[in-house]
């Protein structure tokens, strides 16, 4: 299928939920949504590889659960709304994924948190192109500041 | 006739739900957020609305992938709490009110809005959060019917702002022309800046939040023309929940007083953003009429002198 180049796939470390990404990850999300239902997380813990198998998911979007990797998930169409209940499945709360989305330990996220969020300055787009000209863009270099790798 | 009188915001975000249903409203981080809806609450009281209309949305708790309403509205007589996972929160279902919003959805379809009709629904803390925040303590039910109005902002794209405020113009014309003498307040949920997902999660952009709210109040026109990429860039991917806001402003009158307003970083991974609009009352609006007919002819006086 071809993706066409959207002007949000310039946000960084971020993969808008559109209905591209909503076909391709229709298995993802269809799990996570069983998952609402006590004995289907009892089911799926108890042996995960075979309980995937119900659902229409590519090798690599199972891989991706199996190893809890949720911005693999995001990448793969899964949305951040029904990836949640895998992380409540597993007893995370909603700060724990967040930090492993973000590369950091549940503690720094926590403490970014308190201490205002990550700054916009920065973070506006990859290509830098919406970035404010009047805030020294120095200054935010290096400030939580997400990597562009992925996003 | 029944009338829209005020409008509320205020973000919805999962953990006040959690912190309300395991008692750590007390807690210092969690104390910082309750005591800035303590004033709400005393509002909602003395405002006494016969009628809620809860603008939000669902969070793959009623609407999974199979199936996804752009504006859906709730005109069945209950909707119980969703099992998000780990069990419906402890609050009583919330009531409908079925003959309004019948009238509802057939004013505002007839005015070209293709709203989806829901008989059978489950609400997500996206609708009762607020519901807690405002009306408070619902141990003996909630004190009012609410219509829930859930947006589409999960899949994108959810509908523009500029459309979600012209339904909010529907809305109000609706509820003008329902009969009964009803006192209505709508509620516009969700917000402001965050991101809950992605490498980039935890952004939070306070200043574009003071102007938004700013905005909100005396210019809601100017946030009409926001486009979904400049919210998502500035707000965060799903801070693009405030174009749910515009539902709530389009159903007020162009000028509002702001009675409250409510700002806190963080709730979790959220900025809270909370507002009170009033519509003017009959009475400040003959005052202020008197007040500018005075200055008018004050003026013309000042003229002719």
């Amino acid at each position: 299928m071809p993706h066409t180049q959207k002007e949000y796939d310039d946000i960084p470390g971020t993969f808008v939920f559109d209905q591209e990404r909503s076909r391709r990850g229709y298995g993802i999300n269809m799990f996570c949504m069983s998952l609402m239902k006590a004995e289907n997380r009892k089911a799926f813990k108890e042996n995960e590889a075979e309980y995937l198998k119900k659902f229409p998911l590519t090798p690599e979007q199972t891989e991706a659960i199996l190893k809890r990797d949720y911005n693999k998930m995001l990448e793969l169409g899964g949305n951040i709304y029904f990836t949640a209940k895998l992380g409540a499945t597993d007893g995370h709360s909603f700060q724990h994924l967040a930090a492993v989305m973000t590369g950091s330990t549940q503690e720094d996220y926590a403490k970014m948190m308190l201490g205002g969020g990550r700054p916009i300055e920065g973070n506006r787009s990859k290509s830098g192109k919406h970035e404010r000209k009047s805030k020294p863009a120095a200054k935010a270099k290096g400030r939580k500041k997400v990597g562009s790798k992925r996003g | 006739m029944a009338k829209i009188i005020a409008g509320v915001t205020s973000s919805h975000v999962p953990a006040i739900g959690a912190a309300i249903d395991n008692h750590k409203t007390e807690e210092p981080y969690w104390k910082r957020v309750f005591s800035g809806f303590e004033k709400s609450k005393e509002w909602f009281a003395k405002t006494k609305p016969d009628v809620v209309i809860g603008v939000y949305n669902d969070h793959a708790s009623a609407f999974s992938v199979e199936v996804v309403p752009t504006f859906a509205l709730g005109c069945a007589a209950e909707f119980p709490p969703a099992d998000e996972g780990w069990g419906p929160r402890p609050v009583p279902p919330v009531k409908g009110a079925p003959d309004l919003a019948a009238h509802i959805a057939q004013s505002v379809i007839l005015d070209e809005f293709d709203l989806t009709i829901i008989n059978k629904m489950e609400v997500d803390h996206g609708l009762t959060v607020p519901m807690n925040l405002v009306m408070g303590d619902p141990n003996g039910g909630w004190p009012c019917p609410v219509i829930p109005l859930a947006v589409n902002v999960v899949l994108f794209p959810p509908p523009t702002a500029h459309r979600c405020f012209m339904l909010g113009r529907a809305i109000k014309k609706a509820v003008e022309s329902y009969p009964e003498d009803l006192r209505v307040v709508i509620f516009g949920t969700g917000g402001m800046s965050h991101q809950i997902s992605g490498p980039r999660a935890g952004l939070i952009n306070s200043k574009f939040d003071k102007a938004f709210l700013d905005d909100l109040v005396k210019n809601p026109k100017k946030l009409t023309k926001i486009k979904h990429v400049d919210l998502m860039r500035e707000a965060g991917a799903e801070g693009i929940e405030l174009v749910m806001w515009l539902v709530m402003r389009g159903a007020l009158d162009d000028k509002v007083d702001e009675v409250y307003r409510f700002y806190t970083v963080p709730a979790s991974n959220t900025a809270v953003g909370h507002v009170i609009l009033e519509n003017r009352s009959r009475k400040s609006a003959k005052k202020s009429a008197k007040k500018s007919a005075k200055k008018a002819t004050k003026k013309a006086g000042k003229k002719r002198k």
